[in-house]
């Protein structure tokens, strides 16, 4: 029982820590020379990206591991890991936008940074649309895991080519690049949302088990060698 | 390598033997070309600023077309099922299949040139440059286009889906052909084409490779 409150208690974790790193970053935390308050959304700006990169990365390496193993948990993990990856990326590229109209003067600019996250939401999202499109579940299963591939390959190569082509952004921010008084309502917020992520990853992977488990009958061969519960995912990723 | 051979074979002679479905997938893209001018408006020195990149989103519309098409043939009657009885390996299969479309596309760029011209005005001298730079966007195309409609041709909803997965793979594609092409037909003067058609070179190499190594898992029963 103890193992299975423990995604809930990550997430419970990481809320807390979120609204202690924002509480900082918005109330104790100076502002900015140049842009004022307006910077203070940096302090889930920049989390966000991280771990939105984050997630996609556990992504394909779940992808990876299904094509590897064919072992379903991976299945259930890649599933969870794209939707929060997508939902994550769609965070960024919103909060981008509020973050653009006051200090660039327009909510979009075809920055690469920017362009490759929109180009990620639209990659990964397509793949969640794969998904529910496919009834059978051993051709979902590899279909995603090729697309996840195929899509996460194609990243370093979209961003790259929108550098060339376009650039405004400016560089990114990690604690080095930034004052000293930044640094930890930034850091709290990274683990915070870090925590939020791997918490709701396992939860929603548990979920994708458990649709699995009713979808395929005769069982899975995995499941005939040991008891269902010990071969379906239940715990943290 | 024989079973690539017989599978180029006959992908390439399905291709012919429904050529009048080319002719449709052209004169499609020529009616796309036509209606991006009322996007600008009749103002001819922005069409031929933009003329590149309009043949390169005719060709791209017209590709999920024909990339759609070369996999639903398959489904018809299980005809897959049975390629994949044959004693010739998927990745075979893969690369006859994504060659012929490779060509078939290649040969819709180069027939709407002559359109762009007649619209836009966007001709240029250096036609090997040209072709170069149509070969390896539409290697490009075919290479990730070939892989999706692997999946989509057996899924519901097929005219949608397959767009949704290609187009936002194929942004370097595109962002490289319209800036390669587009310095073709306004002039190069900073030699910029060389690194546009290596990015393309790259996408390629990366795309065809993970398309083989991939091709078995889309296609296993």
């Amino acid at each position: 029982m103890a193992s299975a409150n423990r995604p809930k208690a990550l997430v419970a974790l990481g809320v807390v820590l979120l609204l202690a790193g924002s509480f900082w970053g918005l109330a104790k935390a100076p502002g900015e020379v140049f842009m004022g308050d307006v910077q203070r959304i940096m302090y889930v700006h920049v989390p966000t990206a991280w771990n939105a990169m984050l997630a996609l990365c556990f992504a394909f390496v779940c992808a990876v591991a299904f094509l590897l193993t064919n072992s379903w948990k991976w299945d259930s993990r890649l599933e969870a890991a794209m939707e929060v990856g997508v939902v994550l990326s769609l965070l960024l590229c919103t909060q981008g936008a509020i973050w653009a109209k006051p200090t660039w003067g327009v909510w979009w600019d075809w920055d690469p940074r920017l362009t490759t996250t929109a180009v990620m939401v639209f990659a990964f999202g397509g793949i969640l649309a794969l998904r529910t499109f496919v009834d059978d579940p051993a051709k979902r299963a590899a279909w995603s895991a090729v697309a996840c591939i195929v899509a996460f390959a194609d990243v370093p190569i979209v961003y790259f080519s929108v550098r060339w082509w376009n650039s405004l952004h400016q560089a990114q921010s990690t604690p080095e690049t930034v004052s000293k008084a930044f640094h930890w309502p930034l850091r709290i917020n990274a683990f915070g949302i870090l925590f939020l992520w791997t918490g709701l990853v396992a939860l929603r992977s548990r979920v994708a088990a458990l649709r699995l488990r009713s979808e395929i009958d005769p069982p899975l061969p995995e499941q005939t060698k040991a008891a269902p519960s010990a071969v379906l995912p239940g715990g943290a990723p | 390598m024989t079973g690539l051979a017989a599978a180029l074979r006959k992908d390439l002679l399905l291709q012919w033997r429904s050529r009048a479905q080319l002719v449709a997938i052209f004169a499609f893209g020529a009616a796309a070309l036509l209606l991006f001018s009322f996007a600008i408006g009749p103002d001819s020195v922005a069409l031929r600023q933009h003329s590149a990149g309009f043949l390169w989103l005719a060709l791209l519309l017209a590709s999920t077309l024909s990339l759609a098409e070369s996999f639903e043939r398959e489904m018809e009657e299980h005809a897959l099922e049975g390629l994949l009885l044959l004693p010739a390996s998927a990745r075979a299969l893969y690369y006859g299949k994504a060659m012929a479309n490779w060509a078939q596309l290649a040969l819709l760029g180069v027939a709407l040139v002559p359109v762009a011209v007649v619209l836009y005005d966007a001709g240029t001298v250096r036609l090997v440059a040209l072709l170069g730079v149509i070969l390896l966007g539409t290697a490009g195309l075919s290479a990730p286009g070939t892989l999706y409609a692997a999946m989509t041709a057996q899924t519901r909803a097929r005219q949608t889906l397959l767009p949704l997965l290609l187009f936002p793979l194929v942004v370097p594609v595109l962002l490289a052909a319209v800036k390669a092409t587009s310095l073709l037909i306004l002039g190069d003067p900073m030699e910029q084409l060389r690194p546009w058609a290596l990015l393309l070179a790259l996408f390629d190499v990366v795309h065809w490779s993970l398309g083989g190594l991939l091709f078995g898992r889309v296609v296993e029963e």
